[in-house]
């Protein structure tokens, strides 16, 4: 770890550690990893994690199913519908409920918006990152108009806590199609701006390209998913290959990537806006009409004794939803699969031999949200 | 040759694109009155309105004559993920029919527990616990935020069964 | 046009008439050392708010709005803070070098400033080696952050000195090598007789394109050389927090801070003095009737001007592009800066040689 490294030309160097984190700019929260750096050069990171771990899994364990909604709320806080649409689904698949089209098309139409926020934000924080502060600002001007829009329907901005077993909280506000519709007329003049700052930029593109090269077998064998493994041509959208809610009648093309470095995954975010602005303008026009919440799902909720997984795709990856029943009104255990856990882990792999400043290009792209990974 | 050719237009390639983007920040700046998205918030307090859906804090609804919906049936209290909410509830006999009727006494609620989730809202038999839109409760002492939400002297309404 | 050296001319007659010549010269460099700090702790304050303003802007912000009208206090209010703070030192820091680094660097930019002309006739020293003595005088403040980052006893402070050291000593040949066209063209090093050369034009428009490339080279190295904009490797706020003054607290904070703006302040009165003739109104050729009715505004309006016009282009940088990584920062001075400034310089030298240029 710390023996003395000979040169070729026989000065005694020394390797030596950086603790980054867990109050640092870049980790973006409460992330500490350890760099073995030898000069800038970084030999080994290593990531402690931890820092806010709140036991939701264990705390699920008490909560009744309804209950369990709001706290995936806090997971992974940028993707909160996704988070909050896995447990909806699974309960509804245990208890063979079918929901409304209505519901279906809302939880999408929900789902995108909050991807378009996520990526709009993970943007923003990308562009800080590398220093170019005014991005930040951008993306939270695009960010706003999505929040208002959630704060609108849903009651609230972040913790937004829409759906419930069985459908949605409550129905769209009325204004809520023509707020849609303004944002993705506004955001589809603003998109091709991120370009010309950020994306076309030589220094960025310096910065990106080339740099933090992961493999398709390295991303199948961590597991890594999202636009971070779709960025190495690893076919893992969970929307393609198992649909849930109306993903399987919208027109939408996954994102592949084949290079696999650091500009290939800030691109395929960048596109994945263009596939949900595209999925928002199929659905916004047709919702059908129908009920919001499907009486069959009672009160009290128990699941039949048994095991179930359901899996949704979050703006960071496949998110799994896990649970045992045996029959109670709360899960016997419960576990998710966060995406940002096992796209951390690859981060040592992915960054041996580069800087410290490519470390931080490439923690960005992972687009890690600490809660997520902590839970 | 290429490798000179290649050296400058790698150099004009690159001026571009760094106009490109000082175009895109000179834009704003030369237009930073009509663009800047700032609010100035304790100023535009009085134009400031939330959307009706917003959750601010749960409050429990009284008419005009101190009448509440409230049964006291504690329905909100189980949907409380967090413990929010206690009922303290009494038995006290009906004058008219002479059977004991279940009232609320107290209706704590913990406003520094809530995550205000709107589980309890939704979980209401009569519609007597909404949210309320407004948002300013900072306080410097943490019992202020454990509230007493049934106003004193209420009582509940007469058609709510 | 009103000529400052009536002014400071019969200030020194006054103290010769009352003083002996000892005292007299005391006296006078007592006052020049008061106006020079006081120019100084004004301009980086009103620098510091300008900045915040400026980015705000770009940023779609308000920016400091709250202390004094328009938030024009914010930066005094900032100020008295930092002096309050408690002074902390690492443990295990070289305290000697701890707290001698925040004295040079601050040093340093106060000897540069001295040699820089404000006015007509308003210039503390116009020695005859001017545009030497100020490229001199300000590398050394690499050496305040070498050692700054060294006595901290912080890693991140560490990797941020030695990163600075790296770039400041690759960017001053560049932009040394671009004030140098100038220089071949005026064919002289003293500051008053470069401006005095521009009395029929601004170099950058009288020198064709050479010169316009010299003048973008030298934003590019003077923008690196004060460690700002996309090229602020050593502070690298999202990479090393805070770089090489990460363990600095309080005043000396402040002092690194002041020194930063200060640098600022420098390269653009520098550019502005070198290529587009510092106090010098905007002439041309022999227009007498033009140039007359130009020589109205005040020298020192058009010097501040200029020197604003420069630090307006090196904040949109700033505010506009990413940040370069230490190995592309290299590649870009010593593949791209320095060539470009050799050639450059030569086709001066040959312009300067035919008399091609205005």
């Amino acid at each position: 770890m710390t023996e003395e490294v000979e040169t070729k030309d026989a000065i005694k160097t020394q390797e030596y550690f950086v603790n980054m984190g867990p109050q640092h700019p870049s980790t973006h929260g409460v992330l500490r990893l350890m760099l073995e750096l030898d000069g800038e050069i970084i030999k080994r990171v290593i990531p402690h994690i931890g820092y806010i771990h709140r036991s939701i899994e264990k705390m699920s364990e008490k909560d009744s199913y309804r209950q369990i909604v709001h706290l995936t709320d806090r997971m992974d806080y940028l993707s909160n519908h996704m988070n909050n649409e896995a447990v909806c689904l699974l309960v509804e698949n245990a208890l063979e409920v079918e929901v409304s089209d209505r519901v279906k098309v809302i939880r999408t139409i929900m789902s995108e918006l909050t991807r378009l926020s996520s990526h709009q934000l993970w943007w923003g924080v990308m562009g800080m990152d590398l220093g170019a502060l005014t991005t930040f600002l951008y993306a939270f001007r695009d960010r706003e108009m999505i929040n208002d829009i959630f704060e609108e329907t849903c009651g609230a901005r972040l913790t937004v806590n829409y759906n419930v077993p069985g459908g949605v909280m409550f129905d769209i506000h009325p204004n809520f199609q023509k707020r849609v519709k303004d944002f993705i007329k506004h955001f589809k003049t603003k998109l091709p701006e991120y370009d010309r700052l950020l994306s076309d930029n030589v220094i960025f593109r310096q910065r990106t390209e080339g740099v933090g090269i992961l493999s398709k077998e390295d991303a199948i064998s961590y597991g890594v998913t999202g636009p971070t493994g779709r960025a190495s041509g690893f076919s893992n959208d969970t929307r393609k290959h198992k649909p849930y809610s109306a993903y399987d009648r919208v027109e939408f093309k996954e994102i592949l990537m084949d290079k696999g470095d650091t500009f290939s995954r800030y691109k395929s975010r960048i596109l994945e806006m263009w596939e949900s602005i595209s999925i928002i303008e199929q659905l916004i026009d047709n919702i059908p009409e129908g009920e919001i919440q499907s009486p069959a799902v009672k009160q009290v909720i128990k699941l039949p004794a048994g095991e179930y997984y359901q899996s949704v795709e979050t703006a960071r990856g496949e998110l799994g939803v896990y649970v045992v029943s045996d029959g109670q009104k709360s899960p016997y255990r419960l576990k998710f699969r966060s995406p940002g856990f096992s796209n951390l882990f690859v981060l040592d792999h992915m960054v041996r031999g580069y800087k410290i400043a490519d470390l931080v290009a490439m923690m960005s792209t992972i687009d890690l949200v600490i809660p997520d990974i902590d839970r | 040759m290429n490798a000179i050719r290649t050296y400058f237009r790698d150099i004009f390639h690159a001026i571009k694109t760094l106009l490109t983007g000082m175009r895109v920040t000179g834009y704003y700046f030369s237009h930073a009155r009509k663009e800047i998205i700032t609010q100035q918030y304790p100023e535009n307090r009085d134009t400031l309105k939330m959307f009706d859906r917003f959750r601010g804090i749960v409050t429990l609804e009284h008419d005009e004559n101190n009448e509440h919906a409230c049964t006291g049936c504690s329905a909100c209290e189980i949907a409380c993920p967090n413990g929010t909410i206690e009922i303290v509830s009494d038995r006290v006999e009906d004058p008219e029919t002479g059977k004991k009727k279940k009232i609320i006494d107290k209706f704590i609620y913990h406003y520094s527990m809530c995550t205000l989730c709107n589980l309890c809202i939704i979980s209401c038999p009569t519609d007597a616990i909404k949210m309320d839109p407004s948002f300013e409760y900072s306080t410097f002492d943490r019992k202020d935020l454990t509230m007493i939400l049934n106003k004193p002297g209420s009582q509940i309404r007469k058609d709510v069964k | 046009m009103f000529d400052f050296s009536t002014l400071t001319q019969s200030i020194h007659d006054y103290l010769i008439s009352h003083l002996s010549p000892f005292w007299t010269t005391t006296v006078e460099w007592v006052i020049i050392g008061v106006l020079l700090i006081a120019f100084v702790a004004l301009s980086v304050m009103g620098l510091v708010y300008i900045e915040r303003k400026v980015a705000a802007f770009f940023q779609l912000r308000l920016g400091p709005n709250r202390v004094g009208k328009w938030g024009l206090l914010q930066t005094l209010a900032d100020f008295l803070k930092l002096l309050m703070k408690e002074h902390i030192t690492s443990k295990n820091a070289d305290k000697f070098l701890f707290n001698l680094a925040p004295f040079i660097i601050v040093t340093a930019s106060f000897l540069a400033i001295g040699a820089i002309p404000f006015a007509l006739g308003l210039h503390v020293m116009d020695i005859n080696i001017g545009v030497f003595y100020i490229t001199a005088a300000s590398s050394i403040g690499v050496l305040g952050i070498l050692i700054g980052g060294w006595a901290g006893n912080n890693k991140y402070s560490l990797i941020g000195a030695l990163r600075s050291g790296a770039q400041v000593v690759s960017y001053e040949i560049s932009a040394v090598l671009s004030i140098l066209t100038i220089v071949v063209l005026a064919g002289d090093l003293q500051l008053s007789s470069i401006i005095e050369s521009q009395r029929d034009g601004w170099w950058i428009f009288k020198g064709h394109i050479p010169v316009f490339i010299a003048f973008i080279m030298f934003l590019i190295a003077g923008t690196a050389e004060t460690n700002r904009g996309p090229f602020d490797l050593a502070e690298a706020e999202s990479e090393l927090t805070a770089g090489f003054h990460t363990e600095y607290s309080g005043i000396k904070f402040a002092m690194f801070f002041l020194a930063e703006y200060v640098n600022l302040f420098i390269i653009a009165a520098v550019g502005a003095t070198v290529f587009l003739g510092g106090w010098m109104p905007f002439h041309i050729g022999d227009w007498a009737w033009f140039n007359d009715k130009m020589d109205y505004i005040p020298s020192i309006l058009w010097f501040f001007l200029k020197v604003g016009f420069v630090i307006g282009l090196i904040m949109w940088f700033k505010w506009t592009f990413p940040r370069l990584r230490i190995d592309q920062l290299l590649v870009l001075e010593w593949k791209y800066l320095l060539p470009i400034n050799l050639v450059n310089l030569l086709v001066v030298a040959f312009i300067a040689m035919m008399g091609w240029y205005f």
